[in-house]
């Protein structure tokens, strides 16, 4: 049925049209009366999202008006230039910061309106991170890095520990879960990160420019570890500037100047697996 | 998470910089060690007073001739001549509460013994003065009253007197030579150490009977003090007011003048001299608490430099769940780890010391439980107190802006 506030006879409208191929939002000044597609289980509902933040003297508009809808197990990259917008929206995302005006909703749940602890809880059980920067702890093994979000999920050491080693066995690290991240390379590095992002099996991975440290080979390893995930249902939301790492995904959405440009289906999606065969081995 | 869990994850992250963990310490156990020294030194001295006001008899009263001329502890009495014999008598005869007493005078003069001199006190007394003193002999016997009446000459020395001119003969039988006369010793009194009420030496002594003294050493027929003894603690308050009613009437003190004596109920000073002692403990204990506070200010300040060092980590942990909480309970359990495990060596640290202390000067030095618990309390305060502030700091970061931090 269809939400009111997502009805035509706004100042901005958001027609969509779907064909076989792809799903095209633009937003016009004009009157498009056209159907609108149900989002059923959407997980994120994002609705007219602003943001502002004081830079000094002057009050920087950082997000004018953003919305969208994800749905469960889309694959979605978020591509833009610096200062387009989308840092700051990862940020709203991952519920590390809240909107200015607007509506956030993750899994049914209100989340603009939520306190700091709540937001915590939320980025504890339903958002997985995973940064450019690994951002592992660096005197704790591997294991203990991926256990770190069961912490603070008051879940037993036990219980911690068990899904800890599930998820790094998920991203082939089993055997080195004892090691420190220094003595890991790159890639590994992430891809404990990942298995960290994992561990308390959430409802949405953000990934921001998680290739950017990486060769190009062990790029596609981590983006082929990503996309096993998204097929077993795990919905992500990547960041990225790299158009190659985009076209892995299923959907981009292009933002500028705090708005969405453009948001469509990825045409001849290339899986990673694929592109993994095709690239060189890379000799010690 | 249960505190277990939280204090072990603080133990590692403490252990991660085991030199910087350790200095930071420093305060805190050099604070605590001090505390529990101090405090039991002070407590040692208290119960030494104790002892040995307890091994007096607690039911004892001095009574002094001359003015107070300094209140409370210190006995400086002056050179009346109003306190006679006749007096002593008196006081045994109409006061009631009173069991014993025993005249003394003294004076300070050389003894000789072959060719050795000691400078020291002699002391003029009757038999009944070394009951009243409670002080046993461990050689020979005291004078007797036949002595006293014939105004004999014979003389009981203390240990440190023994020490000093006897060595390694035997005193009992021997003759020493007080102001040119020829003394025979016939006793040997125990050792009793110092006064820890007066500071002096009470086995640095010479005594004679009380009549000799005054007729052949002093030429003074005046009594500085008289030695009483009532019946039981409870009489010693009635003694004290029934002697001094006594002496005011028979030297003819009139209402509003001040006695020309003093009496001293040794309870009193007892109760005195653990008030003074429990003063200068808390005194002790006071400036040994700075460094204790110094401590406290040390584990703040690495506290503040760690959650700066930190906040990359700190950005991490929000961003994977941590509440504010989390993060503020975390570092608050570093900063009362370090205080805690600080204040346990320094309690091992206090006791070392004070061994130290009773090794080399001889004082007696009391570790009480109390002292001890009392430390880790405060210490663990401490550092509740001093790590509220980075704890609070760590947790009020921004996790976006945390996270970028280089």
């Amino acid at each position: 049925m269809p939400d009111q506030k997502w009805g035509p006879g706004q100042q901005t409208q958001i027609g969509i049209k779907a064909n076989a191929e792809k799903l095209v939002v633009t937003m016009s000044k004009s009157e498009i009366d056209v159907p609108i597609r149900q989002p059923m289980e959407a997980t994120i509902r994002i609705l007219d999202v602003h943001k502002y933040y004081e830079l000094g003297e002057t009050r920087v508009h950082a997000l004018r008006g953003i919305t969208m809808d994800i749905v469960g197990g889309e694959f979605v990259a978020i591509m833009g230039a610096s200062g387009s917008g989308k840092s700051t929206f990862m940020n709203i995302l991952g519920c590390l910061d809240k909107p200015s005006s607007g509506k956030y909703c993750l899994d049914g749940i209100d989340v603009s309106s939520l306190r700091k602890d709540e937001l915590a809880a939320i980025r504890n059980r339903k958002i997985g991170f995973v940064f450019q920067g690994f951002n592992l702890l660096s005197r704790t093994t591997a294991l203990e890095n991926v256990e770190l979000p069961t912490l603070y999920a008051q879940v037993s050491k036990e219980e911690g520990e068990e899904r800890a080693r599930e998820a790094l066995d998920l991203v082939g690290l089993e055997d080195r879960s004892t090691h420190f991240p220094s003595q890991l390379s790159g890639g590994q590095q992430q891809r404990v990160a990942i298995a960290r992002a994992l561990v308390n099996k959430p409802s949405i991975l953000l990934a921001d420019e998680p290739t950017g440290n990486l060769d190009s080979r062990t790029s596609v390893e981590i983006i082929e570890i990503l996309g096993r995930l998204n097929d077993a249902g795990l919905t992500i939301v990547l960041v990225t500037h790299e158009h190659d790492i985009s076209q892995f995904a299923k959907r981009t959405i292009q933002f500028r100047d705090g708005r969405v440009r453009r948001d469509e289906l990825v045409v001849n999606r290339q899986t990673a697996s694929e592109v993994l065969k095709s690239l060189p081995v890379e000799e010690d | 998470m249960d505190l277990i869990a939280v204090a072990r994850i603080a133990v590692r992250a403490l252990a991660r910089n085991k030199m910087r963990s350790t200095l930071t310490m420093l305060g805190i156990i050099i604070g605590v060690g001090a505390v529990i020294a101090m405090v039991g030194v002070g407590q040692g001295a208290q119960q030494q007073v104790q002892q040995q006001i307890a091994a007096m008899g607690s039911n004892i009263l001095f009574v002094g001739s001359g003015t107070v001329t300094r209140g409370g502890t210190h006995m400086g009495w002056g050179a009346t001549k109003t306190l006679i014999y006749a007096d002593m008598l008196a006081i045994l005869r109409e006061c009631p509460a009173v069991k014993a007493a025993a005249p003394g005078s003294n004076t300070s003069t050389q003894v000789v013994f072959g060719n050795d001199n000691w400078a020291t006190r002699i002391n003029g007394t009757e038999p009944q003065y070394f009951d009243i003193r409670n002080w046993p002999f461990q050689e020979g016997s005291a004078f007797t009253q036949q002595d006293v009446e014939m105004a004999a000459n014979v003389a009981v020395i203390g240990e440190s007197v023994r020490k000093n001119l006897f060595a390694a003969t035997d005193p009992l039988g021997q003759t020493i030579r007080i102001k040119s006369l020829p003394f025979k010793i016939v006793g040997v009194l125990a050792q009793k150490g110092t006064s820890a009420a007066m500071g002096d030496d009470q086995d640095d002594v010479v005594l004679v009977p009380i009549t000799t003294l005054q007729k052949k050493i002093t030429g003074q027929d005046w009594l500085r003090w008289i030695m009483v003894s009532a019946s039981s603690r409870q009489a010693s308050y009635a003694a004290q007011e029934q002697i001094t009613s006594l002496l005011r009437d028979r030297h003819r003190i009139r209402a509003g003048q001040d006695d020309d004596f003093m009496v001293r109920n040794l309870a009193d000073m007892a109760d005195l001299a653990d008030q003074a002692g429990g003063v200068m403990t808390m005194l002790l204990a006071s400036i040994a608490s700075v460094s204790l506070i110094v401590g406290g200010i040390g584990i703040m300040n690495i506290m503040l430099v760690s959650v700066t060092e930190r906040t990359r980590e700190i950005g991490i942990r929000m961003a994977i769940g941590a509440t504010e909480r989390n993060v503020q309970s975390q570092f608050l359990t570093e900063a009362v780890v370090l205080s805690l495990i600080g204040g346990a060596i320094g309690i091992v640290f206090g006791m070392g010391a004070s061994y130290l202390i009773t090794k080399a000067l001889g004082w007696v030095v009391l570790i009480s439980p109390l002292a001890v618990v009392t430390a880790v309390v405060f210490s663990m305060t401490m550092g509740i107190f001093f790590g509220f502030y980075p704890a609070r700091k760590a947790a009020h970061l921004n996790p976006i802006e945390a996270l970028r931090y280089e």
